[in-house]
């Protein structure tokens, strides 16, 4: 069976042409890069080339990119490496639709010592510049605001509101692993101090990951160990990872245009389409400020999981913002910090495209879904009882 | 991805008697909208008194519909009193087993099913017995209580996987943990956070743990044990019934006495039996 892939914002498959890159580097240029010999100097040569083409693709120099082994390791390591260098300021803003990474991290810290302000959002997904601007003291360590969001796609106002958190002198850090090479961005015209970012959500492999860190930004290190990274990340390089994540970014930047226009397209049409023929289905999220490749929407009266396995029976990949694992029955954090109603949020599906998918393929999905809605909702004890309420709303 | 066997996406992907059946007998409502799954099912029954039609209607995950589709199958042609005693492991059993983390949906199955026979009986309506623990799935103390009794439960984590309680704020996994400890009973407090036991209570200990773990497992063989005496950490027993014939008696000995011995009382123990 053919698979048709559309959980690109779970992780994407790597770039032929970054495999054909990383290749030489597992048998033949096995080198060590920090070694004395010149085996291992090409390696260094080649290294520096990648990073460079990192740096690139966000517009800072290739000085400002620590190489990491994912986004959640960047996360962790930028906001601890601001606590660490300001250990009197004893307060974290970030919001609460964050990755895991950050989550998870500042509600640990929370427990710990730290006083944390989880910014609310509004029913779009949208954050209140203001109440952010509200929440600013002299206590503050670090803002950490991701800059889209992993499951609705919802772009925040980073430029905005980087220049008023940069004004009280305090770090801003902002988890962008759904953002680079989906949008263009430019650390040189945003002020921002650091930037974490993940290589398997942009065509290269899973376990390498960057972070940018402004110059003259005041670090500390995470992993303490060899020289490596400047001493400010220590441990031997995932060489031929990096290299891939080199290749990626470079090919992410020829590709940007494509993203913001045929991606663009092909999630556009699959989301009119699937909204216009099945009914009581709603959009996650504002529709304007979104990544180019994401849409989630909630169809009620209908469980997520079982929404995915049918179509997994077609080879449709794409995920669920409601996990019904017992230990998270609720849905999603970012869904119930939107306030949708649980009658729809146990229902969302989150379709996030990449430049590989065709217009056969969506298609071929906005065949097959909403005869798997309506087959689960005739399942269903509560569809009855809507059908007379969903007949009332066709009439509006 | 969940690891689900074959039949639970059989009966998910073909669910058996979807569906209301008409003019029912009985009909059981589980479940919520916002607990993420429910289930309202019917059956009608034939001139003996025997469930002649079952259906179901089911919001829910894959597991749900399939739990609710193997309960229909499970029930037709049973007589009330058979089908009263159809338990939750009966639904999980029927489809090859379910992970744990989805055994709520066999739970779901089975109280839908004990509504639905208590509506038949014109029993009113069981109220909300006992105490809401976990407010957010709105579950009881007596259901937790019952659900720890029927399958062995014994973290606050088994419970969310078979009653959801403490799934979501959490706020109750305190409450759970009580509950837990009362219904396996004291001495397995004690054996959780081992105290320092003076020598009667360890005694004491002992023999409580043989009565009530150990001897009942090793009846069901046939076999018996008597405690003869305790010195030191050693405790000396006498294996009777099949056990003092037994080849493996040994093995019994040490690999199930002293272990049990061992985890419920204080792990420094050794168990020997006595010689003639």
């Amino acid at each position: 069976m053919k698979v048709i892939y559309t959980d690109n914002n779970a992780t994407t498959q790597v770039a032929p042409e970054v495999v054909e890159e990383m290749l030489p580097y597992f048998h033949d240029l096995y080198g060590n890069p920090s070694s004395m010999h010149s085996f291992g100097g090409q390696v260094m040569r080649k290294l520096k080339e990648a990073r460079k083409k990192v740096a690139d693709l966000i517009g800072a120099t290739p000085d400002e990119i620590l190489l990491t082994s994912c986004g959640t390791e960047s996360d962790n390591t930028a906001i601890r490496a601001a606590l660490a260098s300001d250990p009197d300021k004893k307060q974290i803003i970030t919001t609460r639709v964050e990755h895991p990474a950050v989550k998870n991290l500042c509600e640990y810290l929370s427990k710990n010592g730290y006083r944390v302000t989880f910014l609310p959002v509004d029913r779009e997904g949208r954050l209140d510049p203001e109440h952010l601007y509200k929440s600013l003291s002299n206590d503050t360590a670090i803002v950490s605001i991701m800059w889209a969001n992993n499951e609705t796609g919802v772009i925040f106002p980073i430029e905005e509101i980087v220049q008023v958190v940069k004004e009280r002198g305090i770090v801003f850090h902002t988890d962008a692993v759904q953002a680079v090479g989906k949008i263009p961005i430019d650390v040189h015209k945003v002020p921002i101090d650091m930037l974490s970012l993940s290589g398997h959500k942009l065509h290269a492999p899973k376990g390498v990951g960057a972070l940018y860190v402004r110059k003259g930004t005041k670090f500390s290190p995470f992993l303490i160990g060899g020289h490596q990274e400047r001493g400010r990340r220590a441990g031997t390089e995932n060489v031929a990872s990096i290299i891939g994540l080199g290749k990626a970014c470079e090919l992410a930047a020829e590709h940007i245009k494509e993203e913001n226009e045929r991606v663009k397209y092909l999630r556009n049409k699959l989301e009119t389409e699937i909204l216009k023929q099945v009914p009581n289905a709603m959009l996650n999220g504002e529709r304007e400020h979104r990544l180019p490749n994401t849409t989630s929407i909630s169809f009620e009266y209908v469980e997520g999981e079982a929404i995915l396995l049918m179509m997994n029976e077609f080879g449709i990949c794409a995920s669920s913002g409601s996990a019904c694992t017992s230990g998270s029955l609720e849905p999603s954090h970012v869904l119930r910090a939107m306030g949708v109603p649980f009658t729809a949020a146990h229902g969302s599906i989150r379709f996030s495209l990449s430049i590989y998918n065709n217009e056969e393929e969506i298609d071929f999905i906005i065949e097959k879904l909403p005869p798997i809605i309506e087959r689960l909702r005739e399942l269903s004890p509560y569809w009855d009882q809507s059908k007379t309420e969903a007949r009332y709303h066709e009439k509006d | 991805m969940w690891e689900y066997t074959e039949k639970v996406i059989d009966h998910f992907l073909h669910p058996r008697n979807a569906g209301e059946v008409e003019e029912p007998d009985g009909i059981g409502e589980e479940g919520s909208l916002a607990c993420g799954d429910a289930l309202t099912l019917t059956f009608k029954l034939d001139y003996e008194k025997r469930i002649k039609d079952a259906k179901f209607q089911t919001f829910g995950c894959a597991s749900a519909i399939a739990s609710s589709s193997a309960l229909t199958e499970i029930i037709k042609g049973m007589t009330l009193d058979e089908a009263e005693k159809v338990t939750n492991d009966d639904i999980a059993h029927y489809l090859g087993g379910l992970p744990k983390e989805k055994m709520h949906c066999s739970v779901m199955g089975r109280n839908a099913l004990e509504k639905a026979i208590a509506y038949y009986r014109g029993e009113a309506e069981k109220k909300v017995e006992g105490e809401i623990v976990c407010e957010c799935f709105g579950v009881t103390d007596l259901e937790i209580e019952r659900a720890i009794r029927e399958n062995n439960l014994a973290t606050v984590e088994d419970v969310t996987d078979y009653t959801k309680a403490g799934g979501g704020c959490e706020s109750c996994h305190e409450k759970i943990e009580e509950i837990i400890d009362k219904v396996l009973g004291k001495p397995h407090v004690v054996s959780r956070k081992p105290a320092r036991l003076t020598n009667i209570q360890k005694i004491k200990l002992i023999e409580e743990t043989l009565e009530r773990e150990i001897k009942p497992s090793l009846k069901q063989d046939g076999g018996d044990i008597e405690l003869i005496d305790v010195v030191g950490n050693t405790v000396i027993v006498k294996l009777r019934g099949t056990c003092a014939t037994c080849v493996a008696s040994q093995v019994t000995l040490k690999h199930y006495v002293e272990s049990k011995l061992r985890e419920l009382v204080t792990p420094e123990l050794v168990v020997e039996e006595v010689r003639q």
